[in-house]
């Protein structure tokens, strides 16, 4: 058995230390590419969301690779994410592979439905063992999400430009030959020293950018835009609302344990009051938070046909008015033109960096070049 | 006091309850106007651009209703049905026509939620029920009311009427003509509003054909096809529309399919393509796939369905089993 699954940003350090540490065969998907979606889109549904097409794509990679079966998280909703694994199912069936699919999921069969999974995942492996393997995982992915806010916060203000981005690509090639969860950490903590040691420019203060939205948009490089690395790269500093670690704990470590609302619930509560599927509280709530941590922007990315982000993006404006913080949205599909987004990103950037310039100087009308 | 609600979205399903239980209560049900070129255009304007055609135009019967009523009726539906979830959308609906409608008159944005707890219904009752009078009692009889009137109309549907037609109070059961059959499928809020299928259903009627739809099959039939599935689907009304499509696809009695989806619908963008699935693997049902949205031009809509039409009628009524390319085309029991 040689398993497989779909890309989500860094999410294969995650399974890579999982898989590594019971010991299973794996097969990590190619990173997407122009090509992956072009596999992805020719069989999925037209109007399906961007991230079931990515999905496909990578399966059907890594399927020419000797996956032979594939393991994808699910839910019942009531966000469209609940249904992919049976939509999976039927698309592989047409294209004709012949492929396993185990969705990690608590549906009717409750825990123990989910334990047989897993089982049948790890073959002669205790539920114990599976869920130490787990916590390392998670433990990984900590790390890991910690190392990019460290890029976020370097990339502005490094002094020879590109230097983070040089260490990150050797990274992402390392990560690839490193075995088990002793070098993946070691790794990943050396990489952060090496970026810690970058020279800065301590005195540069960047403007500031909150990135908000659709969860899987927003984290996997193929329909981000890369916008942390763009807007890093323009001496813009990011901070994104929403991480690989921070979703596992809040929805699987902490699953119905709520003591009381947390930060984003509150803040968002005037405008949705009521989880409603997908991230469309989280993504009005942080827009508030960021704006009053002082923040300059918003950037609200998510795949057309979102339907909880439709809900958030009609709400955003009204926060942007109230919050005094401009909002720019993206919305990406299988047809996003690359230089057109960027071009939008860019003219973002300057205005808001016209913005602060002017309130630095008192809302007085300052001609720009000096 | 006069409660408005906007002619859109669940008002095809649950309109009659609304209104018995806020009349049970005293107060005046003020619907909005049938929809028009007008009513979508400010639903346009009010909307983000890329919500779906249904969303647009109940914004649109929102705006319509400003300045006539002292109450808006815009409940927060999240779950209808235990263990089952609807459009997101519907759950941020609220929310989504007081940030976007101005002048809006305060909105009654009672919460369903019978996921877990179907006493949540109850409470739902009593919070709407709230504006209107402090007496339990009284609410409570009146939900009871309300519930039993939209089981009639419920019921009124699966005989063959149509929304409008059973809301006005017509009895007759529409008679059975022994034309082609053609199922219309897809929510009940593109589906039944002539506006946004452009007159279909007059359209198909004034060709002798009968028309079908996902209402008219009893519930109990559509629950049973969907629960045969893999993987349950959560949405309610996605489970109905399923249900139909298998019972369709099982007995073989409808000659076409025409499924109307909304541009960017979440839902129907994978319901649509099961739908299709399952007929093409199981029959040689022909499919028709109309996608709308507030730019469909009435008149290549038209073409489609006259050809679609045309089709069946050949297929049904005469012509050899030969396709253009030489391939077997309607093998199946119809073919003469």
């Amino acid at each position: 058995m040689k398993v497989t699954f779909p890309h989500m940003g860094n999410i294969y350090v995650l399974v890579k230390t999982l898989f590594d540490t019971l010991g299973a065969e794996y097969a990590i998907p190619p990173k997407g590419s122009k090509k992956t979606l072009e596999i992805g889109t020719k069989c999925s549904p037209e109007m399906a969301c961007i991230p079931l097409k990515i999905n496909i794509g990578n399966f059907v990679e890594a399927i020419r690779m000797g996956a032979d079966t594939v393991v994808i998280t699910g839910g019942c909703g009531p966000c469209r994410f609940g249904y992919y694994a049976e939509m999976h199912r039927q698309m592989l069936k047409e294209m004709g592979y012949n492929v396993d699919i185990i969705t990690l999921e608590i549906d009717d069969t409750g825990i123990k439905g989910l334990v047989e999974k897993l089982k049948k995942l790890f073959p002669g492996k205790s539920v114990v063992e599976i869920a130490r393997a787990m916590l390392k995982g998670f433990g990984a992915m900590k790390e890991m999400d910690k190392l990019d806010e460290i890029c976020y916060k370097i990339r502005p203000r490094e002094i020879e430009k590109g230097a983070t981005d040089r260490i990150m690509k050797k990274f992402e090639e390392d990560i690839l030959k490193v075995k088990g969860e002793k070098e993946i950490m070691r790794l990943i903590k050396d990489t952060r020293k090496a970026i810690e040691k970058l020279p800065v420019d301590k005195n540069f203060k960047p403007l500031r950018i909150g990135i908000v939205g659709e969860i899987y948009t927003l984290i996997e490089p193929l329909t981000n835009l890369n916008i942390e690395k763009t807007l890093g790269n323009m001496g813009v500093e990011v901070a994104r609302s929403l991480t690989i670690s921070k979703w596992i704990s809040r929805h699987i470590l902490q699953a119905g344990i709520k003591f009381k609302p947390r930060p984003f619930e509150k803040s968002a509560f005037p405008y949705i009051r009521t989880m409603i599927g997908g991230h469309a509280q989280e993504t009005v709530g942080h827009t508030v938070i960021y704006s009053k941590e002082g923040f300059d922007g918003v950037v609200q990315i998510y795949p057309l046909t979102c339907m909880p982000e439709v809900v958030a993006g009609s709400i955003l404006p009204t926060v942007s008015k109230d919050y005094d913080i401009p909002v720019l949205t993206l919305v990406v599909d299988e047809i996003t033109g690359e230089a057109g987004y960027i071009t939008r990103i860019d003219a973002f950037v300057d205005m808001l960096s016209r913005r602060k310039e002017r309130r630095e100087h008192k809302n007085e009308l300052v001609l720009s070049g000096d | 006091m006069k409660i408005g609600i906007p002619r859109a979205f669940l008002y095809y399903e649950y309109f009659p309850l609304w209104k018995t239980f806020f009349e049970e209560l005293g107060a005046e049900v003020v619907v909005s106007d049938p929809t028009t070129k007008e009513i979508l255009d400010e639903g346009v304007k009010t909307t983000a651009n890329d919500a779906c055609l249904p969303l647009k135009i109940f914004h649109g019967h929102v705006v319509s209703l400003v300045g006539k009523v002292d109450y808006i009726f815009i409940p927060r539906l999240k779950s209808v049905a235990g263990g089952e979830y609807i459009c997101p959308k519907f759950c941020g609906l609220p929310d989504m026509a007081r940030y976007s409608v101005a002048d809006l008159p305060p909105v009654i944005d009672t919460e369903v939620n019978v996921r877990k707890k179907s006493k949540n219904l109850r409470k739902a009752f009593l919070d709407a029920g709230k504006y209107l009078t402090k007496d339990k009692k009284k609410i409570m009889a009146a939900a009871d009311k309300a519930l039993f009137e939209n089981a009639i109309y419920l019921s009124m549907l699966e005989e063959g009427l149509l929304p409008q037609e059973a809301m006005d109070g017509k009895l007759c059961k529409r008679r059975k003509k022994d034309g082609l059959t053609v199922a219309v499928m897809g929510h009940m809020y593109n589906v039944y509003d002539p506006y946004v299928n452009m007159n279909l259903f007059e359209k198909l009627e004034k060709n002798g054909i009968d028309i079908v739809t996902v209402e008219q099959v009893r519930r109990e039939t559509r629950d049973g096809y969907a629960s045969r599935l893999a993987k349950k689907v959560f949405w309610t009304f996605a489970r109905n529309i399923i249900g139909a499509t298998c019972h369709f696809a099982e007995e073989e009695n409808v000659d076409g399919v025409i499924y109307i989806m909304s541009f960017g619908c979440g839902i129907d963008s994978f319901v649509a393509d099961i739908c299709e699935r399952t007929l093409r693997q199981k029959t040689k049902t022909p499919f028709l796939l109309l996608v709308i949205d507030e730019h469909t031009g009435q008149n290549g809509v038209d073409t489609r369905i006259e050809a679609f039409l045309d089709m069946l009628n050949r297929r049904k009524n005469y012509e050899s089993n030969l396709s253009p390319h030489g391939e077997h085309i309607c093998a199946g029991k119809d073919a003469v």
